[in-house]
């Protein structure tokens, strides 16, 4: 399989842009920041999450929770896998009882991710409510799963990708559409 | 680095890749024990039956423990309700376990290598849970991950492991990986119970404490069995405590923040005085905490990916 | 009825003859060894480019009849043996009963002559019962045809009462074959103490258990002037107790297995129960000094100690399995393989190892050699015939070997036994 590059989505200054706008979002939905949690799905949305904390925390000027998930241990796929996946840490160093908690990931598509996500962090305790930021979402939909905050709606075909990729952990920040094309 | 083997059956197979890819792995799986719900769906449906056909409470536990954590099925056979005593041999009891449709078979066996007997011959992943005196893997891997969680690193760190050599497993299991993984290993008991030999698993031998404690990181003392040994190895439980015992006044000549270890049960007051047992150099129980995380991270590894064979369904048994 | 074996390089170290020739038996005995003899009536075997030599003598097999016919009986043990190019088998006592009296040896010899289709001579134990704590009627089992004497399995611990069976044997001239083993020193081990040992996790049989018996065993027949002959020789300490031994002109007689100038104790490394035998396959220093032995002489005897077992009883926990493997199939081509193609020894010093000496120690001058009037128990090898060990070609009961699925050059294509041929390739 090749994977062709199509075309940019979004550079370095629009995910900027768009990180804040989805902040200003959440400050607007969640009157009290107290209660607030952004919880990041690694990889990438724990480094956006970082990011939306900084940007609330900056503008409140009020600590907000934050952790992170790991969620491979609760996939449906691990046996269609080509490979075992590495396990990362889950490090949720708060109770979310009674706390808002905002999921934040890269790309939404399939859903599958953040049905695992809610499985998860439901194993902490219980949340007074769950919220759902992506930065980009591609559609596609196969479980009943509706994002609260988005960055960009992207629509796109099967054949095609969506690559994020955030300084922290790919070295640059921006968004790609990529094809895949069997040779 | 991907996880590829069926079975874990000892140290002295794995890679320093693979050792690394378990403990890294362990460390991910720590946090589920502090969780309020201690469970992660990730093995639901997957069953692990363990084959104890010699007793160990803390091992079965923590094995039975890390299973249930990932949500598999456990069974536990207990050796006094085995069907080896009734003349069935031991491979003939794994089958008729694999016949039941298992996915992986967790054994303790006073019998060393078998374990790769039973591995040879099952589908199911086998873990052995400790061999003979030939290996204790899970054992040798917890007390490397509680080291490296401690010291941050095992390359270049001096351990020294003390007491009965000759019969210990979790000696042998420790000594590959902390080699593998670069440690300076020393071994040091009464010259009774040094297997020969030993020295050209590049270890240091020595029958002095004194020279085994100076300048290590890690003193890992093993416990003595009382009524195997005595007599026959050392004269007297009297003078294993003066010669080999571990306490407080020995410890003066050691370093400041060495670590205690001991891979229980403890025999308080013989290998190991109870002031150095409960003392701040001790990480006994660290090492019984991590010994979870670790089993987990093994059972992942080998029954995360394992799929159910698919049947064809004129082979599926139907009336 | 005449056999004629026509054009072979005939090897009779008894008679220092090592030269192409033909050979005519007649009657059950050698009748003539000439440059082309004319058939007469007689079958011809064409032996060209073959070894033709007297039949190969095991003085250490285990046939396992009386008592576990499951894993070995005279039948079967016979036909390995012919296969191996034997025509001569001892049987070991440690049957079930023990072969300890008249009664059980007659039993070997009346029912292993109607049924085997080579030689069987019966070993008698030291102690009754093998325990080691009486002695077992010798001179009566000597009269009933034991060649031998032997606790073979365990060793005579109580140094006293082997000191009486070298006396008491010695006024019948049979020979004390002694298992070199100090139990205490075994401690239970299960394989060779060292390195491979304290890897696996399992006891250890060391070193100066065999050789302590060895130099007790020595100095006892220094003292008693009897015929002591030292079975299965393992380590490189008892290679050198025998040397001095033999130099001092103490008289002594000792063999070795196949397996421990072949092997070493890494093999035992997977847990493998075929390859647990005791004496336990040692260090490669001692698979060396063996080597050595056998070159100076020092080691007389190349047996098999072939000890059969059942797979139901190796296919268990290697602590718990049984010692011993099977040997009659295999020992003249790792002989062949092992010894005379590395140039340790040539072709009459094998002949003379795996047949002559073993004859003569046993006083069966009749035996391991083809003087005019001799036996006719005769085998022809081929040198360069290539076959692989394959479980499924295994003549013997059991299958208990470490060399299953190894290649070898050279066998044993034809065994004639008493002017019978018994085997052909």
């Amino acid at each position: 399989m090749i994977l062709k590059e199509k075309a940019k989505i979004m550079n370095k200054e629009a995910m900027d842009k768009t990180l804040t706008r989805i902040a200003c979002e959440i400050i607007e939905h969640n009157k009290n920041v107290n209660d607030l949690a952004i919880v990041g799905i690694r990889n990438r949305g724990e480094h956006l999450a970082r990011r939306i904390v900084a940007i609330i925390e900056k503008k409140q000027k009020e600590k907000i929770a934050f952790g992170v998930l790991d969620i491979t241990l609760y996939r449906d796929d691990l046996t269609a896998l080509a490979q075992q996946p590495i396990v990362h840490e889950t490090c949720i160093d708060f109770d979310v009882t009674a706390k808002h908690i905002v999921l934040v990931d890269d790309v939404l598509y399939t859903g599958r991710t953040i049905r695992c996500a809610l499985d998860e962090i439901i194993d902490f305790g219980r949340p007074k409510s769950i919220q759902l930021a992506v930065l980009i979402d591609r559609g596609h939909r196969e479980l009943p799963i509706r994002p609260d905050y988005i960055g960009k709606n992207i629509p796109t075909s099967d054949k095609e990708m969506v690559d994020a990729r955030v300084e922290e952990f790919d070295t640059k920040d921006e968004v790609i559409l990529v094809e895949k094309i069997n040779d | 680095m991907k996880w590829q083997r069926k079975d874990l059956l000892g140290l002295e197979d794995l890679s320093a890749d693979e050792i690394n890819l378990i403990l890294n792995t362990a460390s991910s799986f720590k946090e589920i024990s502090e969780r309020p719900i201690r469970k992660v769906p990730t093995l639901r449906g997957k069953t692990v039956v363990m084959l104890f056909v010699e007793p160990s409470t803390r091992t079965q536990t923590s094995f039975e423990l890390a299973a249930k954590r990932l949500s598999a099925d456990t069974v536990s056979i207990a050796a006094s309700t085995n069907s080896m005593q009734k003349g069935e041999t031991l491979k003939d009891t794994a089958k008729n376990i694999e016949a039941m449709k298992i996915d992986a078979l967790i054994i303790r066996h006073s019998s060393a290598g078998a374990p790769r007997m039973l591995a040879k011959v099952l589908t199911p992943c086998v873990i052995n849970a400790g061999d003979g005196s030939h290996e204790h893997p899970t054992q040798g891997l917890l007390d490397i991950f509680t080291i490296k969680e401690k010291k941050g690193r095992i390359k270049g760190l001096n351990v020294s492991i003390i007491g009965d050599i000759m019969h210990s497993r979790v000696a042998r299991s420790n000594i590959w990986g902390l080699i593998k993984l670069g440690a300076n290993v020393t071994v040091c008991g009464p010259s009774t119970l040094i297997p020969p030999g030993i020295e050209k698993m590049k270890v240091k031998v020595t029958t002095s404490v004194k020279e085994a404690i100076t300048n290590t990181d890690v003193l890992n003392i093993l416990r003595i069995q009382l009524e195997r040994q005595k007599g026959k190895f050392f004269p007297s439980i009297r003078e294993y405590m003066i010669k080999f015992g571990i306490d407080s006044e020995i410890l003066k000549g050691a370093k400041k923040d060495i670590l205690i270890m001991h891979p229980g049960p403890i025999n308080r007051g013989i290998e190991l005085a109870p002031e150095i047992a409960d003392g701040p150099y001790s990480v006994i129980l660290n090492q019984v905490t991590n010994g979870v995380a670790v089993r987990m991270a093994v059972l992942f590894l080998l029954l995360g990916k394992r799929k159910a064979p698919f049947l064809e369904p004129s082979k599926k048994g139907r009336f | 009825m005449k056999l004629l074996i026509k054009n072979g390089r005939i090897i009779d170290p008894a008679n220092k003859i090592n030269r192409v020739s033909d050979i005519l038996l007649e009657n059950g005995k050698v009748s003539k060894l000439a440059k082309d003899i004319k058939p007469n009536g007689a079958e011809a075997i064409d032996a060209k480019g073959m070894i033709v030599a007297p039949g190969l003598f095991d003085m250490h097999t285990h046939v396992r009849q009386p008592g576990r016919e499951d894993a070995e009986d005279f039948i079967t043990a016979s036909c390995a043996a012919a296969k191996g190019g034997f025509t001569s088998i001892t049987a070991m006592p440690n049957t079930n009963p023990v072969c300890d009296n008249r009664g059980i040896v007659e039993y070997i010899i009346s029912e292993s002559r109607g049924n085997a289709i080579i030689n069987i001579f019966p070993i008698g134990a030291i102690t009754k019962a093998q325990k080691g704590e009486d002695l077992a009627e010798l001179a009566d089992m000597k009269d009933a045809g034991v060649v031998a004497v032997s606790d073979d399995g365990s060793s005579v611990k109580n140094a006293q009462l082997m000191r009486k069976a070298l006396e008491y044997s010695n006024m019948f001239n049979v020979p004390v074959i002694s298992h070199c083993e100090d139990l205490n020193l075994s401690q239970g081990g299960v394989m060779n103490e060292g390195l491979t040992s304290t890897l696996l996790g399992l006891l250890g049989i060391p070193n100066i258990s065999e050789s302590c018996i060895v130099a007790r065993d020595i100095a006892l027949a220094n003292f008693t002037k009897a015929k002591l002959h030292i079975a299965h020789v393992s380590t490189k300490e008892s290679v050198e107790l025998i040397r001095q031994a033999k130099e001092k002109g103490i008289n002594v007689t000792c063999e070795t297995c196949p397996h421990y100038f072949t092997l070493t104790d890494e093999t035992v490394k997977g847990f493998d129960t075929n390859a647990k035998i005791n004496p336990p396959l040692r260090t490669k220093e001692d698979r060396k000094a063996i080597m050595g032995g056998l070159k100076d002489g020092t080691i007389d005897v190349i047996a098999t100690d072939h000890a059969p077992h059942t797979e139901a009883d190796k296919d268990i926990e290697f602590d718990l399995a049984p010692f011993g493997i099977i040997g009659l199939e295999t020992a003249l081509s790792l002989a062949i393989n092992e010894l005379v193609d590395k140039k340790i020894i040539k072709w009459d010093e094998l002949i003379k190892k795996m047949s002559y000496i073993p004859s003569e120690i046993l006083g069966l001058t009749n035996k391991g050699r083809l003087s005019i009037g001799a036996d006719a128990d005769v085998v022809i090898i081929d040198p360069d015939k290539k076959f692989k060990f394959a479980k499924e070609t295994i003549v013997s009961k059991s299958k208990n070997s470490p060399f299953i699925g190894r290649n070898f050059k050279g066998c044993a294509v034809v065994t004639i036994c008493r002017g019978k041929v018994v085997y052909k390739a």
